[in-house]
């Protein structure tokens, strides 16, 4: 099975300027691969890096060490390195992203944030619309919301927000940080629905769920991070 | 989309005397790309933009400029007739002070209209038709076309600024602190045009601030300035989320929360 992302021995602390700089570890020796057709999902406590791990894939946090190679078009482009505008292609073309929380646009409606991602990729905006519109239907996104910017949506209907508009293209690598956090049981299997379609179209998809029965119906491999915990390495 | 960049810009370097402006600035920028250099004031980020957009001679590096014919050319090289034709037709410069940009004592209309005879309309219907549109794009009644700006509001006048710069159709525009002066709500409305316009439009921009949010909003790619110097650079959110210099954590720590 094609692995379209591979870590090799990713590390990443933080260093605090303005507190006499400080080096906080955060994880170190990261290295495993993500294959097409799969959810492999990220395990731990709280704090052992999930999130700084999928945030280093997406180019939104640095990476201090380590390769984080990509298959992007046609060829393999090392993350960890990249221009800025090669992550930018690569956040367009190949690689997607639900985040945790919504970063809401004053006056932009839930359907364009939705539609949005796929308008980048070149897509007509009408097709774009009422792909979004389908997607929030089935994620049961009362159709009166629909026009609104989500600011002042709650925390579960921005939620759905935001995974419509992370599941409404079709990059072949999908980021999932907690999408289901915030979601009543209903909405929890639409999105078991949405990642099962994922799979069977053939994409990589990679997640934290922390809610286990959505990670039971969703993983197919298991990586604890405690393993890349960076005490241990550097011990 | 095309392989190579718009602009590229080459150490450069600007001193008043032995005060350093800005120093050994490298960069390059690409169509549809939005920049934003952000730092203090006297960082020297409005130097920079003053450079980049000729309106300053740099004391050292050079700065070339793709045309529309796809030829690269020197900026500070050119002659001075062919670097206002520039700024007249392919650039925008949208000033901190609307006053600065617009002339204040003729109409609406005849101050988007003004960009476009300089191209060589003359059609007074066309240009007047243009002009409307280019006012309801930026959310200006058309029942205003005849009024000056000086009985506009701030919001307005920066509006009619913006209008005024994108009526020709630029390929790069330069924005001086596009929001600053303005209360928040009049921010959140110019800043949404802002973006609308440059995504639909693909222009590329060079966009000066001190308000990380207002960098976050517009822009894919960030410098951080201090002291004359690029301190950071990297995608906006990178920077954002994952400042690395010390002055970087600094203006993040800096924010206010809401």
């Amino acid at each position: 099975m094609p692995t379209p992302l591979v870590v090799s021995d990713v590390a990443k602390s933080f260093t605090m300027h303005l507190r006499d700089g400080i080096k906080l570890p955060v994880v170190a020796g990261v290295s495993f691969s993500i294959r097409s057709g799969e959810c492999t999902v990220l395990g731990g406590p709280s704090g052992a890096g999930k999130s700084s791990i999928l945030k280093m894939l997406y180019g939104n946090y640095a990476v201090d060490e380590g390769q984080i190679i990509v298959q992007h078009e046609d060829g393999l482009i090392d993350l960890a390195t990249a221009s800025p505008r090669t992550v930018l292609a690569v956040r367009r073309l190949t690689i997607g992203y639900v985040s945790q929380f919504l970063r809401t646009v004053p006056r932009v409606s839930a359907l364009d944030v939705v539609a949005e991602p796929l308008v980048e990729r070149g897509e007509d905006r009408e097709v774009a619309r009422s792909k979004a519109r389908a997607l929030l239907a089935q994620l049961n996104l009362p159709e009166k919301l629909w026009m609104l910017p989500p600011a002042t949506f709650s925390g579960g209907e921005q939620q759905r927000v935001n995974i419509a508009r992370g599941f409404i293209t079709e990059h072949p690598i999908l980021l999932l940080d907690e999408p289901t956090a915030s979601l009543d049981a209903r909405n929890r299997d639409v999105v078991i629905a949405l990642i099962a379609a994922k799979k069977a179209a053939g994409v990589a998809l990679l997640g934290i769920f922390h809610d286990h029965d959505v990670r039971e119906a969703v993983a197919d491999r298991l990586i604890d991070v405690t393993a890349f915990a960076a005490g241990k390495i550097a011990a | 989309m095309t392989d190579e960049p718009l602009l590229r810009v080459s150490a450069l370097s600007k001193f008043y005397g032995s005060r350093v402006g800005c120093e050994n600035v490298t960069f390059d920028l690409w169509p549809g790309e939005v920049l934003a250099v952000v730092g203090e004031s006297g960082s020297g980020k409005t130097t920079l933009l003053n450079c980049l957009s000729t309106r300053l001679l740099p004391s050292s590096g050079t700065a070339s400029y793709r045309m529309r014919d796809g030829q690269f050319r020197e900026l500070y090289r050119m002659s001075e007739a062919e670097r206002r034709f520039l700024m007249r037709t392919d650039w925008g410069f949208v000033h901190q002070n609307p006053a600065d940009g617009l002339r204040m004592t003729v109409s609406a209309g005849a101050n988007v209209g003004e960009r476009l005879m300089a191209v060589g309309d003359r059609h007074y219907g066309k240009i007047r038709a243009t002009a409307v549109d280019w006012l309801s794009r930026v959310e200006i009644d058309e029942d205003r076309i005849d009024d000056e700006p000086r009985a506009f509001s701030g919001g307005m006048r920066q509006r009619l600024q913006i209008a005024r710069n994108l009526v020709t159709g630029p390929r790069l525009v330069f924005m001086d602190e596009p929001t600053g002066g303005l209360d928040v709500s009049v921010q959140a409305r110019l800043l949404d045009l802002l973006r609308g316009l440059v995504t639909d439009l693909g222009l590329a921009a060079i966009v000066v601030t001190h308000d990380l949010a207002v960098a976050r909003l517009l822009s894919q790619r960030m410098m951080v300035m201090k002291d004359g110097r690029v301190v950071e650079s990297g995608l906006t959110d990178r920077v954002l989320d994952d400042p690395r210099a010390p002055y970087t954590q600094l203006l993040v720590s800096s924010i206010l929360q809401v």
